[in-house]
């Protein structure tokens, strides 16, 4: 058995030493000619398949309309899917960029995926454009240089002043919310009681957290009729979202309490597969594909014309993001290879989108224009949010002034913007 | 909780019991008469369901998808069980490593077919909407469902104690070498056996998709529930089965409502004690 | 009959040093992305070595090692990540909890065998993963946990990469050693017949304990080195596919042969990892992979190379792999107790 002790001590001894000496090649860098490569990463199987279908199909679209934004150089994008999950995601971000060598990574879908790829995407400085993922940190208090939110959001920014409009205009005093455990759903949640309990004074009287992927809604919805609630809250996901209109409209919710969505608990991705429990609902979003306004109705004819389908956020937003780049590619004439100017021509791009006019704040997060939306049955049979009502210019922070609202610890399970959570913290 | 609430979570449990009965009995099925523990389970109740979806979105017809989910799975369980399973009888490792692999290559081969996108099966019209009844509303496809439930626990009971087949199934049980003695082909038999537990689990599939909707991941989800209901009922035990999926949707359904966070605790922390102290389960006799 | 273990020819040193030499150079030879790869390699191998012991030598394959592995994996996550603890106290902390839920549930499985003893390994992988997942305020949940900073001397990739090959060796020395020395070969001896060690006086139940014991220290290690390779866990790691991943590995490189288990890691990263971008379909690979070792050739890859190095006087060769197969009993023969 000596041999096996010398074994040890001699791998040891030389790999310190290696270990100890000049570091090895590092990741290969981008190239300055040759097509412009875009590792896009979005979940095509699972519960954010439908939302993940349609980022692609926005982000092709626009490209399939400008082949050649800059110069002599193609875009040329690869697609992953990473399944909804974490450490796909990683993966395939880690495969496209160490060894496809991508110039940028777009995606992924879901804020959890977001986080992780960002973390790696900080190592290796590759510029990453977000223009899904809406976990508030990212733009708060765990900003990553490298990684920008293209014709993105924050969860919290719609909600806030739809918990405002809610209290003020509906009247409703006591929720009951119901949204799915993860980054995005428990953000949603908090910024809406935010404003809804932690400033008007709204009632929360209890709050229901389903995991991702919860096929069965009977046991939490079945909580509703005993708990006092006037109004139900709700944030669901892809496929949970479908099943969940459907189950509230079979335990006969629908016509015994309102309901008052989060964004993409209606979104159009996964509306056209809803049926008659879907119409009447109010939700908010950044973006309502029946806005009447030119650019909107625009947008909507030529991707209906392409996919036959109307187009969800998840659709805006990529193509937005696609016109957003190709405008900054421009700025610095293809060159992705000096990654600092083609980062700082990419925050400094102000531009009118499908989704209205984009910009960004001094912390990375577009100030988009949100829309409280219901949803309307058009002439051809299909269904669409309309909206209802329009704020512009809405920050990340609202109507906070961004210091003190930093103060506060981002939204999670533990903190949702109540007002003893608030008071606790010395924040009211 | 109050009465109504009480009353809501009961049905959930019991509906959803109902589903883990039809999904469990299968298992149960072929694990007490064959000793085989078929981990492609969870695969055979998918593929049934999306090939009853195919069927329904072709035709329109509930039943007939119907059909075409027993039916369906029943002919690739006798494929599975005549080229993949019977080389390796009677011998507990290979079998539970082919039918893993096995499980693999059918949720691959079910993305492959019909994409990522969770489907909901469509429920027949006379089923939709609710009932109202003791102050209560409730879904009536989830009722039916405790309805589908009881006739296939009263038509396996009936199949094993009362027929013929069930004799000789009973027979081969405890000395497979007298039946074959006896003149009747044993083999042939257990092959028509495992084609049953399949079918069982591709009605379960098709009722699963109204209930739950199909996914990737349905397979190892729904899997998971099967061997937690057959273990906690005893293995092999048709009465046990329906303990065992009577008493997992209950838990499912409270502690979904009572301790959220404990959720797969609450279901996997019987399993392993009845393991370790009752290995046959509540109602399973020995081996 | 005797079973002649073969002198290694001189092939196979060979090939040894070339192993040797590639693994020590990988950093200057490969890019990021393939030292990245061969690093899971190591990392994975060593948690199929861990269930080799139990698979391969005792005989008793469980189906619940990934859930052992996320218990050393998210202990050192919330500490480092969440507590803000040192790495070495996390470290000992990780692979205590890890021991001590390896005990428990050896004294829940040794008193099982055959069937119940995949039944309840299975349950208790998921038992695990069940907490990871829905346990928000200490794991998560489906967030799972990010920023697990690695050792300061071992942040890059080609230093994590050394920092994991020389814990791989000195556990696969230790394992080595393990297999090698009396109590392995108890084990075996258990392996081919309880009754009969028993017979003999030895505690059979306690050697039990004691191989599940190991077995969760070294899968502990292994997730200590999981969760820093990623610097993030989630409960999807951690799941029944991730447990089945690592039986396959272990089956197709060749229960109770050790390195055999380590090949078969190098096959199944490979798949997931390089495949991967080429082939969609490879889960059906996989699973075809699983079913062709399971019907033509259980003894796994290493099996088959060493069955054409080892005779005996009669001419029948024995092999690890099929023994190991052979004796975890019968359907219709086995009993829970």
């Amino acid at each position: 058995m000596g041999h096996a002790w010398h074994l040890v001590g001699i791998l040891t001894a030389v790999a310190l030493l290696i270990g100890a000496c000049a570091p090895p090649l590092a990741p290969g860098a981008s190239q300055s000619s040759g097509p412009i490569k875009v590792g896009f990463i979005a979940p095509t199987t699972g519960t954010g398949a439908a939302s993940g279908n349609d980022m692609i199909n926005g982000w092709k679209l626009y490209w399939k309309n400008n082949p050649s934004p800059v110069g002599g150089r193609q875009i040329q994008t690869s697609y992953e899917d990473t399944a909804g999950d974490v450490n796909t995601a990683v993966t395939k971000a880690r495969q496209f960029v160490e060894q496809q060598q991508v110039d940028m990574i777009v995606g992924p879908l879901f804020a959890n995926e977001g986080l992780a790829v960002a973390d790696y995407l900080k190592t290796t400085g590759t510029p990453g454009f977000y223009p899904i993922v809406s976990a508030d940190d990212l733009t708060q208090r765990s900003r990553v240089d490298n990684v920008i939110r293209v014709a993105g959001w924050t969860s919290s920014q719609p909600h806030m002043p739809f918990g405002e409009w809610v209290y003020d205009n509906q009247g409703y005093r006591k929720v009951l919310t119901i949204c799915t455990d993860y980054a995005f759903g428990q953000e949603v949640c908090g910024g809406f009681l935010r404003t809804f309990a932690g400033e008007r004074g709204g009632q929360v009287v209890n709050q229901l957290w389903d995991p991702i992927g919860t096929p069965d809604f009977s046991s939490y919805l079945s909580q509703i009729p005993s708990s006092g609630a006037d109004f139900v809250f709700a944030l669901q996901v892809g496929a949970d979202a479908v099943r969940f209109m459907q189950q509230w409209s079979q335990f006969g919710y629908k016509d015994r309490i309102p309901l008052m969505g989060g964004e993409v608990l209606v979104d159009q991705s996964l509306l056209r597969s809803m049926g008659p429990e879907a119409e009447g609902i109010v939700s908010v979003g950044h973006w309502a594909e029946g806005n009447p306004a030119q650019p909107t109705q625009d947008f909507d004819n030529a991707y209906l014309k392409e996919y036959n389908q109307l187009p969800s956020y998840y659709a805006a937003a990529t193509y937005s993001a696609a016109e957003w780049i190709a405008q900054a590619l421009q700025k610095v004439n293809g060159n992705t290879s000096d990654r600092k100017a083609f980062l700082d021509a990419v925050r400094a791009i102000e531009l009118d989108t499908p989704m209205g006019h984009l910009k960004l704040d001094e912390y990375g997060n577009p100030i988009a224009t949100v829309y409280i939306r219901r949803v309307e049955r058009r002439p051809d049979g299909l269904l669409w949010n309309v909206p209802i009502q329009t704020f512009q210019g809405v920050s990340q922070f609202w109507n906070f002034p961004p210091d003190a609202y930093l103060k506060q610890p981002v939204y999670s399970r533990d903190f949702q913007g109540l007002p003893d959570q608030l008071k606790a913290l010395g924040l009211q | 909780m109050n009465l109504e609430t009480f009353g809501l979570q009961l049905l959930n449990g019991i509906t959803f019991g109902s589903l883990l009965f039809l999904l469990a009995s299968g298992f149960t099925l072929i694990f007490g008469l064959m000793r085989i523990t078929n981990l492609s389970h969870g695969g055979l109740y998918l593929i049934g369901g999306y090939l009853g979806l195919t069927v329904l979105g072709r035709t329109g017809n509930f039943w007939l998808a119907l059909i075409a989910a027993g039916a369906g799975v029943a002919v690739l369980g006798l494929a599975i069980e005549r080229v993949l399973l019977r080389p390796v009888r009677n011998r507990i490792m290979p079998e539970v490593l082919l039918t893993l692999g096995l499980a693999f290559v059918l949720g691959d081969v079910a993305l492959a077919i019909w994409g990522g996108d969770p489907h909901s099966i469509p429920v027949p019209p006379i089923l939709g909407g609710s009932i109202n009844a003791l102050g209560l509303t409730y879904p009536t496809f989830r009722l039916f469902m405790v309805l589908v439930g009881v006739v296939t626990a009263v038509g396996l009971w009936y199949l094993q104690y009362h027929t013929l087949l069930g004799a000789i199934i009973r027979a081969g049980v405890d000395d497979p070498n007298m039946v074959d003695a006896m003149g009747i082909d044993i083999k042939v038999v257990f092959n028509r056996v495992f084609a049953l537990g399949a079918a069982l689990a591709g009605l379960a599939g098709l009722f699963g998709g109204a209930f739950l909707s199909l996914y990737p991941g349905a397979d190892s989800d729904t899997l998971l529930l099967a061997v937690v209901v057959v273990i906690i009922g005893g293995p092999g035990s048709l009465l046990g089965a329906i303990v065992g999926s009577l008493l997992v949707g209950l838990i499912d359904s409270f502690a979904t409502a009572l301790v959220p966070d404990l959720l797969y605790f609450t279901l996997f922390a019987p399993m392993v004690v009845i393991l370790a102290w009752r290995p046959y389960g509540l109602l399973g006799k020995p081996l | 009959m005797r079973l002649v273990t073969a002198r290694p020819t001189w092939p196979v040193i060979a090939l040894t040093v070339v192993v040797l030499i590639v693994g020590l150079a990988l950093p200057y030879l490969a890019t990021s992305f393939y030292v990245s790869v061969v690093t899971q390699v190591l990392v994975f191998g060593l948690l199929a070595m861990s269930i080799d012991v139990l698979g391969g030598y005792l005989g008793l394959m469980p189906l619940g090692q990934a859930g052992v592995m996320g218990v050393a994996a998210y202990v050192i996550a919330y500490l480092i990540s969440k507590a803000h603890w040192s790495w070495p106290p996390a470290v000992a902390m990780a692979l205590a909890a890890t021991l001590l839920v390896a005990l428990v549930f050896g004294l829940l499985a040794v008193r099982t065998s055959g069937i119940f003893f995949v039944m309840i390994t299975l349950a208790e992988g998921m038992l695990v993963w069940g907490l990871a997942y829905r346990w928000s305020s200490v794991t998560g949940a489906e967030n799972g946990i990010r920023g697990i900073s690695r050792p300061e001397f071992a942040t890059v990739y080609w230093q994590y990469y050394y920092f994991v090959l020389v814990a791989f060796a000195v556990c696969a020395v230790l394992l080595g050693l393990l297999v090698r020395s009396p109590f392995g070969l108890v084990l075996k001896g258990i392996r081919d017949s309880e009754s009969r060690m028993r017979t003999l006086g030895y505690n059979v139940t306690l050697h039990k304990l004691l191989a599940f014991l190991a077995s969760g220290l070294f899968a502990g290690i292994a997730g200590v080195l999981y969760a820093w390779y990623n610097q993030f866990i989630s409960p999807s790691a951690i799941n029944i596919t991730a447990s089945t991943e690592a039986v396959l590995m272990v089956v197709l490189g060749g229960p109770g042969t050790l390195l055999g288990p380590v090949l078969g890691a190098g096959v199944i990263v490979f798949i997931k990892n390089i495949l991967s971008a080429y082939v969609a379909r490879w889960p059906t690979i996989m699973g075809l992979i699983f079913i062709g070792v399971v019907l033509f050739a259980q003894e796994g890859i290493l099996g088959a190379l060493r069955r054409t190095q080892v005779r005996t006087r009669s001419g029948r060769v024995q092999l690890h792999g099929e023994k190991a197969w052979d004796t975890l009993g019968t359907s219709s023969g086995s009993s829970p107790l």
